[in-house]
């Protein structure tokens, strides 16, 4: 690994974090009207995946989908006039925070109901197979979906069709607030139950980028010359509220220890340290980032609204 | 022109869109089975092998999501549901995520998917084998909804379905499989929002969708029996849903009697009579009658069955009863399936 590809890395989960913070300042002035899941905390795991991605290989979400379509490639400018609800979003102010896409960039949909989009990438990755492209698909989801019925469906499916899909589960120890102990079997790990099915499945702490990144490479590899599917367990934690802009271990269901335990586990502070970033770089980079939000937030704010009269344009 | 059962047309459909193209793939549980579902897809399998027609593991709900995602990469998937009332376990992928594809990803394109639901009638296939979910489906904005109630229209249906840019169920009813008629050789579409006049009359209009459509035509014979024109409108879809032919009809009779395979209580039948009521007011005369199912599940035991089905009696008399003119017709006329022996 050269310092230049890491030091992206790096720069990468900088931008994420730079652009989120920013948006969970400007929330409360009520400009934003857009349930949003902020991954704030997470942002290794989908730099790590998404590093090891071409453009053309397609990239679905949940909720939680942010930072998986800034580091696909997803157009910043859309995305910040999407949560400002302006024609010029990415879905034109009709999908809102949790529906990102920008299909140039192979971000083809994000969804809020979970394991929706786990299936689809598989389908995906089965038009990818007919028609001779060695391209991969990609799922991002919670550990919250590992509860649902389509997890499973998905998953064998995959298997039996050797379907060239990459299975990440961003698992950050919450259904909104409920804990995974209370929800799933600690005695079987997801990338047991993931692995199960008969596919390769790793388990990566998903704070560190560099891991992920590497096993990322490995599943993608795996994928791409037709071995079927992999699947990623990636241990991680969501520093902010489930869904808004603010800080809630003061309501009980987490204590201020266990949030403070996983920011000193800050992906970039940890990326920051094994590059031996010094600080007045750190800042450069922020203030790069910082910029260019600048300029996608104000941009946003004086794009024009959707006209009313185009309410239902798009049903059909 | 040649002649085809309802199946057959399904069948011939479905390779001629697959010939012309190669995107399309079939799927769902059985396509490529001794059975072909009921014979409309072993045709497209011996055609196109395991490549463009391929069994699928149960999970309807992720089979639904795959086929969203390979449409989202250029395919066609045609998916087949045996019975429709599996589809329950489609709903999420479908109403939650094809129907709303193109609205809620910016207008980009939506997903050409496609459905088949078929829907079992009679022979005791009871509360979970014969429901006919058009009412469902045609609630969200996005889909399209199509009910062939002929051979023709079940070709042109499909392949409207097959050549269209967005999410598409189509209800076959089961008993309509073997019911024959004229089917053009070539592909020719039928747009999804036209009905159809089945038969023309002037006294009374009966509106019907899928199988009731065809007993409403067999109504309309009973009927001519006591001097009455019943004009007979076939909906073909419910969504879109052409409410200009139930009014153009409605303005002639000023009277009407909807037919419907599903029950009355927000069902198609009452979103018939609303069109009526909200559009077609000054052209009534009599108060709408809705001839649909009993409220309650379908039942196994013949004599059961036998009450709970709309037939070309029920419908008749309802005709009848909104003329004010005659006294109970009582039973008397073949079910549509008495031929039928099983086993599905």
């Amino acid at each position: 690994m050269t310092i230049g590809t890491s030091e992206q890395l790096l720069r990468d989960m900088v931008r994420i974090r730079r652009i989120e913070e920013t948006l969970a300042d400007l929330y409360p002035s009520q400009e934003m009207r857009t349930p949003t899941h902020f991954s704030i905390g997470q942002e290794a795991v989908a730099v790590g995946v998404c590093s090891a991605l071409r453009r053309t290989d397609a990239v679905y979400s949940g909720h939680r989908c942010h930072a998986h379509y800034l580091a696909k490639g997803g157009d910043l400018g859309g995305m910040v006039a999407e949560l400002y609800g302006r024609e010029t979003g990415c879905a034109r102010g009709r999908g809102g925070s949790v529906h990102l896409n920008d299909p140039d960039a192979g971000v083809v949909a994000s969804s809020a109901i979970l394991g929706q989009t786990m299936a689809v990438a598989v389908g995906t990755a089965l038009a990818f197979v007919m028609d001779g492209r060695d391209d991969v698909a990609v799922t991002f989801f919670g550990d919250g979906t590992v509860e649902e019925g389509i997890f499973h469906e998905t998953l064998n499916f995959a298997v039996m069709r050797r379907a060239p899909v990459l299975f990440v589960c961003e698992n950050n120890g919450f259904s909104t607030h409920t804990r995974l102990e209370v929800r799933q079997p600690a005695s079987v790990p997801i990338h047991v139950r993931g692995g199960s099915y008969g596919m390769p499945s790793r388990l990566v702490d998903g704070n560190d980028v560099f891991a992920v990144q590497e096993a990322a490479r490995e599943a993608v590899a795996h994928c791409r010359r037709g071995a079927g599917p992999f699947f990623l367990e990636c241990t991680t934690y969501r520093w902010r509220e489930h869904v808004g802009p603010l800080w809630d271990y003061d309501k009980g269901y987490r204590s201020k220890a266990e949030v403070d335990s996983w920011i000193a586990r800050c992906p970039i502070r940890r990326a920051a340290d094994r590059l031996a970033t010094t600080p007045a770089r750190l800042a450069a980079l922020e203030r790069e980032c910082q910029l260019e939000v600048d300029a996608a937030v104000a941009a946003a704010r004086t794009a024009p609204f959707p006209a009313v009269e185009d309410l239902t344009l798009g049903t059909y | 022109m040649r002649r085809l059962s309802y199946g057959q047309a399904i069948s011939e459909a479905t390779v001629q869109c697959m010939e012309a193209d190669p995107n399309i793939f079939v799927t769902g549980i059985g396509v490529d089975d001794f059975k072909g579902i009921f014979g409309t897809t072993a045709e497209a399998f011996r055609r196109f092998g395991p490549a463009r027609v391929f069994d699928i593991p149960n999970g309807e709900n992720a089979m639904t999501g795959i086929a969203i995602g390979a449409a989202a990469a250029g395919k066609r998937p045609l998916v087949v549901h045996p019975r429709n009332d599996f589809m329950f376990l489609c709903m999420d992928q479908l109403f939650n995520l094809a129907a709303k594809w193109r609205y809620m990803f910016g207008n980009r394109g939506g997903v050409p998917v496609v459905f088949r639901g078929i829907v079992g009638r009679g022979w005791g296939q009871g509360a979970t084998h014969s429901q006919s979910l058009q009412a469902l489906f045609a609630h969200f904005p996005g889909l399209y909804v199509g009910l062939p109630a002929s051979p023709a229209d079940a070709k042109g249906l499909l392949v409207s379905a097959l050549r269209g840019s967005g999410p598409v169920v189509l209800l076959e009813n089961r008993a309509l499989y073997e019911l024959e008629g004229e089917v053009p050789e070539t592909l020719e579409a039928i747009p999804f929002g036209k009905g159809r006049v089945v038969r023309p009359g002037t006294d009374v209009t009966i509106v019907g969708i899928s199988l009731m459509a065809y007993e409403a035509a067999r109504a309309a014979e009973i009927l001519v029996d006591h001097n009455v024109s019943a004009e007979v409108i076939d909906l073909r879809s419910v969504r879109p849903l052409d409410d200009e032919i139930i009014l153009r009809s409605l303005r002639k009779t000023g009277r009407l009697v909807v037919a419907d395979t599903s029950w009355a209580l927000c069902g198609v039948s009452a979103e018939v009579a609303a069109i009526a009521a909200e559009k077609g007011w000054h052209y009534l005369k009599a108060p709408v009658r809705r001839v649909t199912p009993p409220d309650c599940p379908a039942p196994v035991s013949k004599p059961l069955e036998d009450a709970f089905h709309p037939n070309p009696m029920t419908i008749a008399q309802a005709c009848l009863d909104v003329l004010k003119a005659g006294a109970p017709l009582g039973t008397g006329v073949a079910d549509v399936q008495a031929s039928f022996a099983g086993p599905y």
